[in-house]
């Protein structure tokens, strides 16, 4: 099976909300001393991926990604991770593309790359979190899309996939080649590269291209006309007591004041 | 015929189905209402774009099958889709819709520039309105995906989503242990659903299902207990919500506290046995 894994590289979700600050006119977050990880979702995928290879024994994982120059770092881990090969579209200050528009990229660079059996996206990203990359690609490329999956089987060319749902999870067939997105479960928590694997992954080649060369019209999608750091006021009242029992006496009387409201 | 469509699965007595109607109602007079029947990936969304060509708003609640068929249904329509919605209104002739980014540190109001716009909504947070007449959508023919299992572990026959009182645990719960033995009568005392954050589902503590927070549930009870719940923003993009945030934390610098109305700083293990007696003594 011949696997595609799209991977993108984000501001690090981690950052405390005190050290987190927007640039009002780009209408995006600033960078700040924060790093750049590799979206979890993105991981959970590869991971995924990863562990489909292992158990039958054979395929091939490429891993693929739109940015800047430097989300050449997260391909080099998923090629410590083990991914076969990988590949970069480049585009230095994008900002925040339109989902259509990465979709397009993305669409692009697949028909470069040539076949693949399975195309894995991330359920959203931990920046913008828009949930529509992989659909999107799905109808760029033509294919089927099942999402919120956590794993998947082959059965000849047929593909069973696990997925998420809010009541439970449902196992959904499909048609190689298919689209479909990755959420996170206790399976599929990324693996730790070795450190000898990250020393022979920065010798790999990785395809490049600039975001020119694909020549991907742009469309009019959405634009954000506003980004604001919502205010809260602190107002939290701690409950006070001389005693454990006294101070629990009163969190019992305003649990209850609240719920008989109800 | 109205320009405005609310695609529904499941259920229109739901309260998120009525919450569409509701958004729906904030944006024109007439409103024309698609249930899904039987959804499949594939069929469902063919079925949907031949049923809705032509509107110019199509609303959706933010439930799995949503999600998964909004963008895909706007790129079939020609049009630009946005999601998990909390505010959606006309302005200057084009939708613009507000929503978290960054999980949660930001709030974004986009303007959807192509025709249809197709949002899917916090549905929960919009003020409900009734369902009159419905077209029925049964799925295309389409043999490249099929849903082969449904399976089904939800807690109770309540959606979390609906909930009216919520207790939820977070890494600081420890173990399954604690979910079962603490969280769970609490929360039967208090009529209350349980719920988990995402370290706790992580875990393997409580199930999936449980997950409240950016990537999981977003919910918008009336009252959500935080127990050992630190309250990272991705968490707090799942409650924002809530009206009502109480919570137990042994941390006092625990963020959870800046959203919390009120709380106690005590090691939760100490509190729930102590708390459950009070809560049994005025009940009485």
């Amino acid at each position: 099976m011949n696997i595609l894994v799209c991977m993108k590289q984000i501001l690090d979700p981690e950052v405390p909300a005190r050290d987190f600050r927007i640039d009002p006119v780009r209408k995006e977050a600033e960078r700040g001393s924060a790093n750049l990880v590799a979206n979890i979702f993105c991981e959970n995928a590869l991971e995924t991926a990863l562990q489909f290879r292992d158990r039958s024994g054979g395929g091939r994982i490429t891993v693929l990604s739109y940015g800047p120059a430097g989300a050449e770092d997260l391909l080099r881990k998923a090629l410590a991770m083990k991914a076969d090969a990988a590949a970069l579209v480049v585009e230095e200050n994008a900002g925040n593309p339109d989902p259509l528009h990465v979709a397009r990229v993305l669409a692009a660079a697949v028909r470069k790359l040539g076949a693949f059996d399975l195309i894995l996206t991330g359920r959203e990203a931990g920046d913008w979190g828009a949930g529509q990359t992989g659909g999107l690609l799905a109808e760029e490329l033509g294919l089927p899309c099942i999402s919120f999956a956590d794993s998947f089987e082959a059965a000849g060319a047929t593909l069973r996939v696990r997925r998420q749902t809010e009541a439970g999870w449902e196992i959904v067939e499909a048609e190689t080649p298919v689209v479909v997105t990755i959420t996170n479960d206790e399976h599929n928590v990324p693996r730790i590269p070795k450190v000898r694997d990250v020393m022979m992954a920065h010798r790999q080649p990785l395809t490049q291209w600039s975001v020119a060369e694909l020549e991907v019209a742009s469309q009019d999608y959405y634009e954000v006309v506003e980004l604001r750091i919502p205010q809260k006021e602190s107002r939290c009242e701690l409950v006070s007591g001389d005693t454990l029992e006294q101070k629990v006496d009163a969190l019992a009387r305003k649990l209850v004041e609240v719920t008989a409201a109800i | 015929m109205s320009d405005i469509i609310i695609i529904v699965f499941g259920s229109t007595e739901d309260r998120s189905a009525q919450g569409l109607a509701g958004a729906a109602k904030g944006l024109a007079e007439s409103v024309r209402v698609l249930v899904v029947d039987d959804y499949q990936p594939e069929g469902t969304l063919t079925a949907l774009a031949d049923a809705s060509r032509g509107a110019k708003v199509i609303l959706l609640a933010n439930d799995t099958y949503s999600q998964e068929v909004a963008p895909r249904l706007a790129h079939r329509l020609g049009g630009t889709a946005v999601g998990d919605g909390t505010d959606v209104q006309w302005v200057d002739g084009k939708i613009r819709v507000t929503r978290q980014v960054y999980g949660g540190k930001a709030q974004a109001v986009i303007e959807l520039r192509r025709n249809p716009a197709v949002v899917w909504l916090r549905a929960r947070s919009f003020a409900p309105a009734a369902i009159g007449d419905v077209e029925r959508i049964a799925p295309a023919t389409n043999t490249r995906t099929r849903i082969v299992e449904r399976t089904n572990v939800a807690q109770t026959e309540a959606r979390l989503e609906d909930a009216r009182v919520i207790v939820s645990g977070g890494r600081g719960i420890g173990g399954p242990e604690g979910f079962r033995d603490e969280l769970e009568p609490l929360a039967n005392l208090l009529g209350a659903q349980m719920a988990a954050s995402r370290a706790a589902c992580d875990a393997g503590w409580v199930p999936p299902t449980w997950q409240v927070g950016q990537t999981g549930k977003k919910v918008a009870p009336d009252l959500y207990l935080a127990i050992a719940i630190t309250g990272a923003s991705q968490h707090m993009a799942g409650i924002s919500e809530a009206k009502t945030i109480a919570a137990i934390n042994i941390d006092p610098d625990a963020p959870i506290f800046k959203h919390s109305r009120f709380g106690i700083v005590e090691d939760y293990r100490k509190v729930v046995p102590l708390l459950r007696r009070k809560l049994e003594e005025l009940a009485k």
